[in-house]
């Protein structure tokens, strides 16, 4: 199994530690997950290796052109040290990734893209890149993701000079830390929080986290929460809510897909789909009974199946079970009063966005 | 108090059964979010998955280590489940079960054999 810098770190810290894409991970610290939800929620500050992740550049003279090629966003129009969140298409239109690209100039581009996608992903760029245009992993970086009320003043006190309060959400900078670290630090995440993602090399990796973990408000924070966080937020997880065959359309995430773009790879069935309209749509699932709905479930209306759970479970702030999966659009629509099946008992619930907390991420200069 | 394999605690008086899981299941499990109970009234056979315990990441069946008849279920456990965790052997009992047959739990060990089934694991 892979490991990332920071597997001792967390044994040693208490991890409960679990496989996740071919990584051993921790799942949960000795609080456990719905305190760390908690925690994370309640104005401090959560710590969450996501080092797992894959970290890559993209360089050349025409990487402008070929990111708005493979994605249906025109990075033409991104500003430097914007992080853009978009979708990798397959020529049918489906998803084969969705993965944060960020401008560093004009020529180059910092991709982070999901651990159990990383060499699909890095094989379809290979297929489709031109000559002249270089796409490496930066094999040697960590990845903390630093979420929470409290994130951009802890992260502060480790700076040599700069202040965070000028890094607006959805971007990007090269920081100095006091002991003289450089590290990219981006104003994204996962869970909903405000919060940075820190890029830092493996070999001061452990030490960042060790000195994170003494602040007092810091607590480290397992892959279990960080499901329950963004689950709450409506965010789809690859593999779960979003894979080959779902487009962007389908999935909600329409905004990906610039006005300009209209010759991306599996733009006909996406742009056809913008205008016209999706059979089948992701929809949030909230229940209004006792019990709870995982993945897989099936969701009935008038005793008639209309859709399947692609996430769900246990929403440690609206103390029920939340969700989000696909339904038939002829027949579905936010409000609708539906049942969850489970174990053959029939749980009331009701159709909702998949939103079910308000973000508290600093919104975006426009 | 005797113990299962399957981690369940079974505690009897005279022919009647109280049953939960046991603290190295509740651990294991983690912070539990929702039990579903049987219903009183319910028959089952030894062995039969009677109970759900659902922690954040899963759902497990309990397994009833006895046949007979469920007379109590702990009411409390729908709106506070994390009772398993903090008082699995005491407030987090599952249910209470009319046993139809008491040489049933012939098969069951006691504390020291369970620590010790623990142990080889």
């Amino acid at each position: 199994m892979k490991t990332t810098a920071l597997n001792q770190t967390h044994r040693d810290q208490g991890a409960k530690m679990v496989e996740f894409a071919g990584y051993d991970m921790p799942v949960q610290y000795a609080d456990g997950m719905l305190k760390e939800h908690e925690w994370t929620r309640s104005g401090n500050v959560g710590i969450f290796d996501v080092s797992h992740m894959g970290q890559f550049i993209a360089e050349g003279t025409e990487v402008v052109k070929f990111l708005s090629h493979i994605t249906p966003t025109d990075f033409s129009l991104s500003t430097p040290a914007l992080a853009k969140y978009t979708v990798l298409t397959n020529p049918e239109g489906g998803i084969i990734d969705d993965l944060i690209i960020t401008k560093i100039t004009d020529t180059k581009f910092f991709i982070v893209l999901n651990a159990g996608c990383k060499e699909k992903d890095a094989a379809w760029i290979h297929k489709n890149l031109p000559a002249g245009i270089k796409f490496e992993e930066l094999a040697d970086r960590s990845l903390i993701a630093v979420q929470g009320g409290k994130a951009e003043e802890v992260l502060n006190r480790f700076l040599a000079a700069e202040n965070l309060a000028e890094l607006p959400y959805m971007n990007l900078g090269t920081y100095k830390f006091k002991n003289g670290e450089e590290v990219f630090i981006g104003r994204t995440g996962y869970t909903g929080e405000d919060g940075f993602e820190v890029s830092i090399k493996n070999s001061a990796a452990a030490k960042f986290w060790l000195d994170l973990s003494a602040e007092k408000e810091v607590k480290p924070i397992g892959l279990g929460a960080r499901d329950s966080l963004r689950l709450e937020m409506g965010y789809p997880l690859y593999g779960h809510d979003l894979d080959d065959t779902t487009s962007p359309i389908e999935a909600g995430i329409g905004w990906v897909v610039s006005k300009s773009s209209t010759n991306f790879i599996g733009s006909n069935r996406v742009l056809k789909e913008k205008t016209e309209g999706v059979k089948r749509k992701r929809i949030g699932v909230k229940l209004l009974d006792r019990g709870i709905a995982r993945e897989g479930t099936e969701i009935r209306k008038d005793g008639k199946k209309i859709g399947v759970l692609s996430s769900g479970g246990f929403s440690p702030n609206l103390k029920v079970s939340i969700g989000q999966g696909y339904f038939d659009t002829s027949i579905a629509k936010v409000g609708d009063n539906v049942v969850a099946v489970v174990r053959d008992r029939e749980i009331p619930a009701v159709l909702t966005s998949p939103v079910f907390v308000e973000a508290k991420t600093k919104s975006v200069k426009k | 108090m005797k113990f299962t394999k399957d981690h369940e605690w079974i505690k009897v008086e005279g022919d009647i059964a109280t049953i939960g899981i046991t603290e190295y299941a509740a651990e294991a499990l983690g912070e539990l979010v929702y039990v579903e109970l049987p219903k009183v009234g319910n028959k089952y056979g030894k062995h039969d998955a009677f109970a759900v315990v659902e922690s954040s990441k899963s759902a497990s069946d309990v397994y009833i280590p006895v046949s007979g008849e469920v007379v109590a279920i702990n009411e409390s456990l729908t709106s506070q489940p994390e009772l398993v965790n903090n008082s699995a052997y005491k407030d987090g009992w599952i249910a209470k079960v009319k046993m139809s047959n008491t040489t049933d739990l012939t098969d069951a060990m006691d504390e020291a054999n369970y620590k010790e089934f623990l142990q080889d694991k």
